[in-house]
């Protein structure tokens, strides 16, 4: 019982209030704050199981309504032994993140309409562990839904080899990370919860349908050859892509055709330099967030 | 070797019995408008000092500034013997602040929004276990710690952040219109806690409100109306310095009352939920002249003290209800240029 467990306090007397020391910032100090934005994040996405589940409709729908539709039209494009759905299955993959990773910046939106934000903000942290906590934390859970979809490979024809695992769940963690920093970044410039998922809802598909999840990046038109090169996903896509057909044994398949590397004006961006290009992209949107965070009012 | 942050605080607090509070010349526009005009004040420490005022006089401002969740535009302001603006992280370490809205992370419960709070001040986890229990336990609400706080009502969650802002034993708390939106039960038994912890904490409480009752809790209270302080003092010494008592009478013919009340005795009254109403010294001696000389059935009357309602009222010529009406006709205006832009 409450009331039997209390200190003679609470009949009135007076007690020595605990003592409690709140350190100077340091750095192990800023490493604690990270965890805690962190930590935040997960408990979060744990008591939100509706979102964990709708945000896989989406890639199913692509992969199983959408992949299973086309391979009739498809299969003319095709060598033996190569289904459409294991075509796209890497690209799709990539959007299974896509939402997790961007609207988990969102809550950023919804905390400063809900006050949580200022809580943080008024603590000795610096606004940089804040950020990059929160980067973290978003690319964990969107890695983990990443995880969820890369259990159904098998559907797609895709081996479940430990080597190609491995390296998807490298690139899916990259992938959220980086979008999760541009969700974050916009976030911080963006004030209400309604405009922030307008921008997003209109960003996010565009950032897919660019990134060459359902085409090869081959005999297109200028003018698309040029958007798709702009979309920083078509440098996750592309190495993806290639990992799971270098685990494939198809005879007859000719790589310059279905996946094709990603060139510029003819020069091919090597694999190791698509994956930098997002990870440099990921690193500065998360730099810009952090000096917004950093303004005040 | 340098000292234990706390430890170096209790000197700078102790050493020189300097205000905790220092507030110069302060100054915030934001575009056109100008929240805060150049306030000047000063708190000592372990006081209780209230900003009163109408919603939009500048008091979340000054509280935002304090805290360094804004730039002054001029002028400076420091807490526990720190700036606020260039000195933020230790004016962070040493406050304590409970927001105007909730700002409790309703996903969690109880305890883990204390945990949290205490990981993002450093806490150390020897002395966490103990402190939660206290705060929690001052605040009545160590049976519910386990519970998710989107099952608490207003004025639990009201009381668990005052438990939360404690929790890194500040030596400054700051409560930004701690009651507002609480039925009055509540509120009462918000100020009883607070008035607990005053007694058993060493902490300097700085607090805005725009209920009168309120900053009668008060130590001291500065009033501050559009953006600027009118008057600062004991609720008290505020009080005698207006100086006269309110009457109320209830008469047979109240426009004839009035009319009386002025060519008679020289008074201005006016009515104010359904009686007429005036002020007057010594108002008890004033009341059988009246019976003798008003000329108009008398059917009661009652007579009152200065309330600070009588004070915002004689320092600003307006109740402090008109300057909210015309406070947030502001607002709106406000929000409809931004809408614009």
């Amino acid at each position: 019982m409450a009331t039997q467990t209390a200190p003679p306090a609470a009949q009135g007397e007076l007690v020595e209030s605990i003592r409690v020391a709140v350190p100077q910032r340091g750095l192990r100090h800023d490493t604690r704050a990270v965890g805690v934005v962190w930590r935040r994040e997960l408990i979060r996405f744990r008591t939100d199981r509706l979102r964990a589940v709708t945000s896989l409709v989406q890639p199913i729908l692509f992969l199983f309504v959408l992949g299973t539709g086309l391979s009739s039209l498809a299969r003319a494009g095709m060598p033996p032994g190569l289904s459409f759905k294991t075509f796209i299955y890497p690209g799709v993959l990539a959007m299974s993140v896509l939402f997790t990773a961007i609207f988990s910046a969102a809550s950023i939106v919804w905390d400063r309409e809900f006050g949580f934000l200022r809580e943080i903000l008024v603590a000795p942290v610096s606004r940089g562990s804040i950020v990059i906590g929160k980067c973290l934390g978003g690319a964990t859970i969107a890695t983990f839904q990443g995880v969820i979809f890369l259990a159904l490979a098998g559907f797609a024809h895709v081996p479940y080899n430990p080597e190609l695992i491995a390296i998807l769940v490298g690139e899916l963690l990259l992938l959220s990370f980086t979008l999760t920093a541009f969700g974050v970044m916009m976030a911080a410039r963006i004030k209400q919860f309604q405009a922030f998922m307008a921008l997003t809802q209109m960003l996010v598909l565009p950032l897919f349908f660019l990134s060459g999840a359902l085409y090869p990046l081959n005999g297109l038109p200028t003018w698309l050859t040029a958007l798709t090169r702009i979309d920083p996903i078509t440098y996750i896509v592309g190495p993806m892509r290639d990992a799971v057909f270098a685990h494939l044994a198809i005879p007859g398949f000719e790589q310059h055709l279905l996946a094709p590397a990603i060139t510029w004006a003819g020069w091919a961006v090597p694999q190791w330099m698509a994956i930098g290009i997002v990870a440099v992209m990921g690193a500065s949107m998360m730099g810009v967030a952090i000096i917004e965070f950093r303004k005040t009012e | 070797m340098t000292l234990p942050a706390s430890i170096s605080d209790e000197i700078r607090l102790d050493g020189d019995r300097k205000p905790v509070i220092v507030v110069a010349g302060l100054t915030k526009r934001y575009g056109e408008i100008e929240a805060v005009r150049g306030i000047d004040f000063a708190v000592a420490r372990g006081e209780t000092f209230g900003f009163l005022g109408p919603n939009g006089a500048g008091k979340t401002t000054t509280i935002k500034i304090l805290c360094t969740l804004a730039n002054a535009t001029s002028g400076s302001a420091s807490v526990a013997g720190y700036d606020s603006a260039t000195q933020r992280d230790s004016v962070r370490r040493n406050i304590g602040l409970v927001f105007q809205d909730p700002t409790l992370d309703t996903y969690l419960t109880a305890s883990q929004n204390l945990r949290f709070h205490a990981e993002l001040y450093g806490v150390p986890n020897a002395a966490l276990g103990p402190r939660m229990r206290q705060v929690l336990e001052m605040v009545g609400l160590w049976d519910r710690k386990d519970d998710l706080v989107s099952t608490f009502s207003g004025g639990m969650q009201r009381r668990l952040e005052i438990a939360r802002g404690l929790l890194h034993a500040p030596h400054v708390l700051f409560l930004d219109e701690p009651t507002v939106g609480l039925d009055p039960q509540t509120r009462s038994s918000i100020w009883s806690y607070i008035n607990e912890l005053k007694r058993r904490e060493d902490v300097t409480i700085f607090l805005t409100t725009h209920y009168m009752d309120e900053a009668e809790n008060c130590d001291r209270i500065a009033i501050i109306d559009n953006g600027k302080i009118v008057a600062l003092d004991t609720p008290e010494a505020l009080k005698a310095s207006v100086g006269k008592d309110r009457v109320r009478i209830h008469t047979a013919d109240d426009g004839a009352a009035i009319a009386s009340l002025a060519s008679k005795f020289g008074l201005t009254a006016g009515m104010s939920e359904g009686a007429v109403t005036f002020a007057v010294t010594a108002g008890e001696q004033f009341v059988p002249r009246l019976f003798a000389e008003l000329g108009v059935p008398i059917r009661s009357v009652s007579v009152s003290r200065p309330s600070l309602d009588d004070v915002f009222m004689s320092y600003t010529g307006k109740t402090i209800r008109d300057a909210e009406a015309s406070g947030s006709q502001a607002m709106r205006q406000m929000v409809r240029m931004r809408g614009r832009r």
